[in-house]
Parts: C-alpha cells; sequence; structure tokens
C-alpha cells in the first residue's frame, strides 16, 4: 500500500495548456505533410514515408493528449506489450505469405 | 447520485469512491488501468483486419492503388483535421475536469460531441457516394473495369475497417453525451475525474486507428 | 453496501451472515455486483452448457459403436461434433475454471473486498448468457454443422445451416472472456492487500494472471476474424474465398492466433489449481515458487508463437511450417516445468489422498500425456501422417478433459467447503474420482491407436477393423458419464447434509482459508495484512495451532 501511494505521487499531473496546441499545431503539420509527400511520386517509399508519418502523429497523440508521457511504468509496459504482439500476428502470418513463393514445386 | 453531497467528519468518504476500494487513488489507478488494458484488446481487434488489408495488399497492389483513387482526398483531409481537432476539445475537456472548471468541462465535450458527428456526417456523405456509385461490396458491386475482384476486396476492407471505426465513434459519442450529462451535474473535480479521463483515452484511441486508416485508404499512388 | 450489517451484532448470533443469506430473492442474484454471487451464476451457467456438450458427445459415441452410420445422418453427425465442440469450448472450457473459480477465489486470494469492476463482472456474465441462450436457440432450431473452427470457404459459401447465428454467439462470448480478463489483470495489480507482493501471491493468481493476458490479447482477434467471416456470409464476398480473391489460409492464420493461444486460456488456470491443490495435500511449499510461476507468464507468451501447427498440411510455405514446428517444442519447455515442480513437491511431502488430491494426480499423470503427444504433433513429419485423424482427437482430449475437467474439479472439490460452508461425502467423491480416471482412460486411449492406424476424425461410419477400440472408447464414455454424474449429485446432496466445513477444513495456506466458509459478503471483517510467503506451511501451521478447524 505505502508502495503504491508512494510510487504515483505525480498522478494528479496537469499538462499545461500550450503542449495541447502546439501537439496539435504539429498534427495539423503532419497531416499535410503526408497528403504533400502522397503527391510526389518517391517510388517504393510513398508508402513507408506516410507510414512514418502516421507513426509520428500517433506518438504525438499517445505520448501528451494521452498523457503517457507523466504515466507510470505499467502504462508502458501494457502498451508496449500490445505493440509486441501486434508484431507477433504480423510477423509471423507474413513469414508465411512471403515465403511461400520460394518453394520449389 | 444525482447531487454530489460531500459527507462531512461522519463519511469522509468521497461520494464516488466505490466501496471496495481503499481510497480515490486506487480507484484512479484501476479505472485508467483498466482503459489501458481495453485498448491492448482494441489494438489486436484492429490488428486482425489491419493484417488482412497487408496480406492483400501485398497480393493485389494494382487493385489498391486503384481503390484508393475511388476515394475523395478532399473529404479524407477534411475530416482528418476534424478529427484531431475533436482530440484537442476531449484533451482541453480533460484538462478542464482536471482544474475543476465545471462548464468548461461541459462545452468541450460538447464541442468534442460536435466534431465528432461532423467526422461522421461527412463519413455518411462518402458512403453515399460510393454506394451510388456502385462501389458498395456484394450485390450492389457494379464495378466492371479490370480487377472488378479485387477491388471489390479493397472496398471490402474500406467498408469493414472504416466502419469498425465509425461504430466506436457511435459509441464514443454516446460515453461522450453520458459524461456531458455528468459534467453538467458537477460530479467532476480535482479529486475525481478519472470517467473523463478515460473517455479521453478511448477517444484519442479511435482518432489513433483513423491516423493510420486515412493514408492506407486514401493516400496510395496519388501521384499517379 | 452492507457494511452495517457486518458490523452489526448480527453476527454473533448463531447463523452468521454470509454471502449466501445477506439478501434474498431471485433478483438479489440476477443483479448482484458480488464476485462470488457471480461466481456461482457462472457455474449454474456452465454446468447446464457442460451437459448439452456431453450430450452430443455421448450421442456420437453411440453412433460409433458400430461401423455403420445407422443412428445419425451423416449430416446430424456434422451437426453433433460441430455443437460438441462448439459448447464445450467456447461455452464451458473457456470460462470453466476462470469464470467459475477464479471470480470466486482471486478476490479472496488478495484480500480484497471484491474485483476492480464488480458492474464489469456482472456485464460479462450476462454476455455470456447471451451467447449461450443464442447457442441454444441454434440447436434447437437445425444446428451448425462447420465444425468448432468455421473453416472457410465452407463456412461462408456452401454450408446452409446456421453459420451467422453461431459466429455471432461466439463474438458475442468473446466479449465475456474479454471483460473478465481485463477486471483479473487491474485486480491483480491494485486490488492487493498490503504486504501481498507478488512474490507471496498463490500461484493460482500467477496462474489467472497470465490467463488473461492471453483472453485480453487473443480474443479479439478471433472476434475481428469472426466479423470478417459474418461479412463475407451476409455480403457473398470474396475476404476468404479463393474463387473471389481471398485466401482461405488467412482465415486459418487469423483463426488460430486466438485459438491455440485459447488452449492456454483453458489449461493455464487449471495449472494454478493444481499448485493450489498439489501444496495443499502435501503440506509443502510448491518446489521452485518462481519457476512455476513465470513459467505461467512463459506459457502465455510462447502459446502466441506456435499457432500455424495447426496448418501444416492446409498450404502454408514449408519455411514457416518448420519455424512453427520449432517453436511450438519451446512450449513444452514451460509446461514440463510445472510438471517436473508439482512431481518434486510431493517428493518427501505429508501426501493425503483426499477427492482434489485424486483429481489433480491423475491431471498431471493426463496433462503430460496430452502434452507429450502434442510435441508428437509438433514435428512435421509426424504430424503429416496423423493429422485429421483419431490421434489429434485425443491429443487434445488429453489436455482438454484429461487436463482442465480434471482440475475444474479438482478445484470445485477443493473449495466446495469455502463456497458452500459445507464437506462433500468424501467416500462417494472418491468412487467419482476413480471412476472418471478410468472412463477417461478407456475412452481417450483407444482412439490414439486408432488414429495412429488412421481412423480419420467426423466421420460417423468407418472400416470395421476399427470396431475393437472404438466399442472400447464408447464403454469408457459411459463410464466417464456415471462419473461425471456423481458429483452432480452429492454436491447437490451435501448443500443441505453435508457436515459444516469449518473456516479451515484442509488446514490450507492462503487468504480464503482465514475468513468464514462461506465469506461474508464483503469477504474480510478487516482487510487482512500479508507477512508471509505463499504455501508457507512451516510457520503458517505454527501460528495456526489449535485454531485450525474452527
Amino acid at each position: 500500500m505505502e508502495e503504491r501511494h508512494l510510487q504515483h505521487a505525480p498522478e494528479h499531473h496537469v499538462t499545461p495548456l500550450w503542449i495541447y496546441f502546439t501537439v496539435f499545431a504539429g498534427l495539423i503539420f503532419f497531416t499535410l505533410l503526408t497528403v504533400g509527400a502522397a503527391k510526389i511520386d518517391l517510388g517504393d517509399l510513398n508508402t513507408p514515408v506516410a507510414l512514418v508519418i502516421a507513426t509520428c502523429k500517433a506518438v504525438l497523440v499517445v505520448l501528451f493528449f494521452m498523457h503517457v508521457i507523466n504515466s507510470p511504468k505499467l502504462t508502458w509496459v501494457v502498451i508496449i506489450g500490445s505493440l509486441i504482439w501486434l508484431g507477433v500476428l504480423f510477423s509471423l502470418t507474413l513469414a508465411d505469405y512471403l515465403s511461400r513463393g520460394w518453394t520449389i514445386y | 447520485m444525482s447531487d454530489v453531497v460531500i459527507h462531512t467528519e461522519e463519511h469522509p468518504h468521497h461520494p464516488f469512491l466505490q466501496h471496495h476500494f481503499e481510497d480515490m487513488q486506487q480507484q484512479h489507478e484501476a479505472s485508467t488501468l483498466g482503459m489501458w488494458a481495453f485498448l491492448t484488446t482494441e489494438v489486436l481487434f484492429f490488428g486482425g483486419i489491419f493484417l488482412g488489408y497487408t496480406v492483400y495488399r501485398l497480393a493485389y497492389p494494382d487493385a489498391w492503388a486503384a481503390g484508393a483513387h475511388f476515394q475523395n482526398l478532399t473529404y479524407g483531409t477534411l475530416n482528418t483535421i476534424v478529427l484531431l481537432a475533436s482530440s484537442l476539445t476531449m484533451a482541453l475537456a480533460v484538462h478542464a475536469a482536471q482544474t475543476g472548471k465545471r462548464m468548461k468541462t461541459f462545452w468541450l465535450l460538447a464541442a468534442t460531441l460536435v466534431l465528432g458527428s461532423v467526422f461522421l456526417g461527412v463519413k455518411a456523405v462518402e458512403y453515399s457516394l460510393h454506394f451510388e456509385e456502385g462501389l458498395f461490396p456484394g450485390s450492389h458491386f457494379h464495378y466492371h473495369g479490370p480487377l472488378a475482384p479485387q477491388i471489390q476486396l479493397f472496398m471490402t476492407f474500406y467498408f469493414g475497417m472504416t466502419g469498425l471505426h465509425a461504430l466506436h465513434m457511435v459509441i464514443g459519442a454516446g460515453l461522450l453525451i453520458w459524461m456531458m450529462v455528468r459534467a453538467w451535474k458537477g460530479h467532476f473535480g480535482e479529486e475525481y475525474y478519472s470517467p473523463v479521463e478515460i473517455m479521453g483515452l478511448y477517444w484519442h484511441f479511435v482518432d489513433l486507428v483513423w491516423i493510420f486508416l486515412f493514408p492506407l485508404l486514401y493516400l496510395i499512388d496519388r501521384h499517379k | 453496501m452492507t457494511t452495517a450489517v457486518i458490523d452489526s451484532p448480527i453476527l454473533d448470533l448463531p447463523k452468521r451472515r454470509n454471502y449466501i443469506n445477506a439478501e434474498y430473492g431471485f433478483f438479489s442474484w440476477l443483479l448482484t455486483k458480488d464476485h462470488k454471487r457471480i461466481g456461482i451464476l457462472y457455474m449454474l451457467a456452465v454446468t447446464l452448457l457442460f451437459l448439452i456438450g456431453g450430450f452430443f458427445a455421448m450421442m456420437m459415441r453411440i453412433e460409433l459403436l458400430t461401423p455403420e452410420g445407422d443412428l445419425l445422418t451423416s449430416d446430424t453427425y456434422n451437426k453433433f461434433f460441430t455443437l460438441h465442440g462448439i459448447v464445450m469450448i467456447f461455452f464451458f472450457l473457456i470460462p470453466a475454471v476462470p469464470a467459475v473459480l477464479g471470480n470466486f477465489i482471486l478476490p479472496l486470494m488478495l484480500g480484497a473486498k471484491d474485483l476492480a469492476f464488480p458492474r464489469i463482472n456482472l456485464l460479462s456474465w450476462y454476455i455470456y448468457m447471451i451467447g449461450a441462450v443464442l447457442g441454444l436457440i441454434i440447436i434447437i432450431t437445425g444446428g451448425v454443422d462447420t465444425g468448432w473452427t468455421f473453416y472457410t470457404p465452407f463456412s461462408t459459401q456452401y454450408s446452409n445451416t446456421h453459420v451467422f447465428t453461431t459466429t455471432f454467439a461466439a463474438f458475442i462470448t468473446g466479449f465475456s472472456s474479454i471483460l473478465t480478463g481485463l477486471n483479473f489483470i487491474v485486480t491483480v495489480h491494485r486490488m492487493r492487500a498490503p504486504g501481498l507482493t507478488w512474490f507471496r501471491l498463490p500461484l493460482f493468481v500467477w496462474a489467472l494472471y497470465a490467463t488473461s493476458i492471453v483472453m485480453l490479447l487473443a480474443t479479439p482477434v478471433l472476434a475481428v476474424t469472426l466479423f470478417l467471416l459474418m461479412i463475407e456470409r451476409v455480403l457473398h464476398v470474396g475476404i476468404f474465398d479463393p474463387n473471389l480473391g481471398g485466401d482461405p489460409l488467412l482465415y486459418q492464420h487469423l483463426f488460430w492466433f486466438y485459438s491455440h493461444p485459447a488452449v492456454y486460456i483453458m489449461i493455464l488456470p487449471a495449472m494454478g489449481v493444481a499448485s493450489e491443490v498439489v501444496a495443499a495435500f502435501t503440506r509443502k511449499k510448491i518446489f521452485g515458487y518462481k519457476f512455476v510461476a513465470f513459467s505461467s507468464l512463459a506459457i502465455a507468451l510462447l502459446g502466441f508463437l506456435v499457432w500455424a501447427h495447426h496448418m501444416f498440411v492446409a498450404g502454408i510455405s514449408i519455411y514457416s511450417a518448420m519455424i512453427f514446428s520449432f517453436l511450438s517444442y519451446f512450449v513444452a519447455v514451460p509446461s514440463a516445468i510445472k510438471v517436473f515442480n508439482w512431481t518434486a513437491t510431493l517428493y518427501k511431502g505429508s501426501v493425503s489422498w483426499q477427492t482434489p488430491m485424486l483429481y489433480i494426480l491423475g491431471f498431471i499423470g493426463l496433462f503430460t500425456i496430452g502434452g507429450v503427444t502434442g510435441l508428437f504433433l509438433a514435428s512435421l513429419g509426424l504430424d503429416v501422417h496423423v493429422t485429421d485423424t483419431y490421434f489429434v482427437v485425443a491429443h487434445f482430449h488429453y489436455v482438454m478433459v484429461g487436463g482442465v475437467v480434471m482440475a475444474y474439479l479438482a478445484g470445485i472439490h477443493y473449495w466446495w467447503p469455502k463456497i458452500t460452508g459445507r464437506m462433500y461425502p468424501e467416500w462417494w467423491a472418491r468412487l467419482a474420482a476413480l471412476l472418471v480416471f478410468v472412463g477417461f482412460n478407456l475412452t481417450f486411449l483407444p482412439q490414439f491407436v486408432l488414429g495412429y492406424l488412421g481412423m480419420p476424425r467426423r466421420y460417423h461410419a468407418y472400416a470395421p477393423e476399427f470396431q475393437i477400440l472404438n466399442v472400447m472408447s464408447s464403454a469408457g464414455a459411459s463410464v466417464l458419464a456415471v462419473g461425471y454424474a456423481l458429483p452432480l449429485i452429492y454436491l447437490v446432496w451435501s448443500l443441505w447434509y453435508g457436515r459444516p466445513a469449518g473456516v479451515n477444513p484442509w488446514g490450507a495456506v492462503g487468504l480464503e482459508w482465514t475468513t468464514a466458509s462461506p465469506p461474508p459478503q464483503e469477504n474480510f471483517h478487516e482487510t487482512p495484512v500479508v507477512t508471509w510467503d505463499a504455501y508457507d506451511y512451516p510457520s503458517m501451521l505454527k501460528a495456526m495451532g489449535d485454531t485450525q478447524n474452527v
């Protein structure tokens, strides 16, 4: 019990308002950037660029709007855990699809 | 439950402290952890359909590009901005609840609800256009150009993914109305704002899904 | 809620207030938020569905007495094995240990007043019941014949049975298990009594925690898979239909991403029961506590890396098949650690042979057979030979029935005195345990041989040379049925005539054995403070002294 209270003393952290507005500006910037980037021919890189930009936006939302930057370690563990499991789902399934063409018969 | 009466000496408990918790801190931590655990479920839920999308996109890249060109980029971009704005108002609503500003919380929740409804309205316009163009999969699918079966598959994923997303928005809108009622009644304050906060987590998650849906469904091969 | 009652002098009256007599009436049960009552609600529902699933099993075994398809048509037989699988897996095995025993015992073990989210707990029961009632409607109105796996494109394009409703029922029931898992995880993190650190937790709690992780992360994938299946069936598009550009293997990947870990949703809590019972009836600390605890987490993780071993002959890339085969062997490691550690705990323990222990000894042996034959199936070459034969059927029944059902019965007997306040009749219970063990082996051991000889599963008729082994199997099934019927009778009997149990009839360690039987509504009159390790029998027995059997 004592452990719990000590551990999460900064729980009631209130984010200053300017952070929210800055993050929002960043999100709009990235949205326009991704639309712009999609209109330029980057060869094979169009999709990776779009996904990197989307990931940047997602990180902004998670860290600041969802307050993860001030959250206890457990929240980080939960988020990273879910991403690892998502990675397992994708990588092991795609391992099948991407290696199917290798077969000789 | 309608009115908040802070009990004095006799009952030092906060009126919204449930009996099986020791204190507000424990209750707050339980509910936020619960929402995060729920969101991991959501990650894997959407993950399954994203995986299907990925597998077929790898198999039929041309059909996927053609399918994306059926999407209206203006509506898509507009909706992305609207949804991001609703996330901002949601975050500000949590801030207002944390700092004990009752009416501000209420109006920011209302703004979130309005923006969410605008998003859904635009989505409905897009859906009806697809329907008129004969792009709704199944017996209403009337596209007969090249790659028709694969484009139908793309449209199935388009409707499946945006439909699930929209369903989450509708549920979110319902929760927002509930939160607005509670904010109006003055239930929230510095000590007790976890319902607004976990509502916010949910809303931002729905936003996150869209952040990925937008480039995956609207922005394939747009330079062509 | 009723703190007033708990604190009032009513306690001093001969008839003590507890969770059963605290409130009366139908709605006091249907609207309860008490985890103990919800556990009972689950117990009733799960028992009913077990009987329904068992009925289909019995009909199949009767049909298989003779090589000809004489009792059931092939269509009816298809429906019966499908319904047997769906009812037993989704409506019995998955909720059995966590939702019945876990619900009742977890907060008691943690020294908590309730689960973290009592209302969500009740909601999960209602969601389960909606799924179950839909399931019953399907059974009455004609059933479904796809096999419990709903493989596409048969399920989406060809089957003329109630596929949509059934998948919808499974979809709904999934949310009940997600909510239970969510509740358990938050409860273990946030509701532990003061001093109850992670390494003082009973191993049942570790097992439920690992189970909950699997529930949270696997079940949503099933949900979205069934969602896609329902879209395909309704709109006649080809998400999983090769004629329309889809890939049926994608369905299988997504389905088994859930359904293989689902095996661990069933077996992990059963292993937790085994740890509790082994410790209680050897009066020893579990050998290698931390290994057993972490092996639960390891199983939860590794269980997600092996799913495609269900697809070795389905046409996946042979290279990924090799990876999946290799990874499948790894799951055996943490499972073996548990078996070794239970065995090591038995060594030089003062073992007492009461019913829960009998079931668990059966569990250890049968689970080991089930696990080791799983390794046969994980090896690519042998799997080609026995895929879709009775060898596979025997293998997973050794894990599911020999493992999970045995452990569930062990847990029911072990905690029955706590749940009801009464002892069950020991002699009858031992007889039932013996019948279950003998009947089970007689039913499923011949099926290993049948499968190895090449008898395919899911047919209502078979070649005449398989008859002797099939008759043995059916005979075993009837012994098993008697073994399962007995507890139903004597446990109900014990509610009225059983000897009052007292606080701690087994002299076991654990917070649940420090409160009254049946427990009061708030579980503990005051929040316990834990200063001892799990299964610390030496010091615990000393501390309890003659307060035992109060």
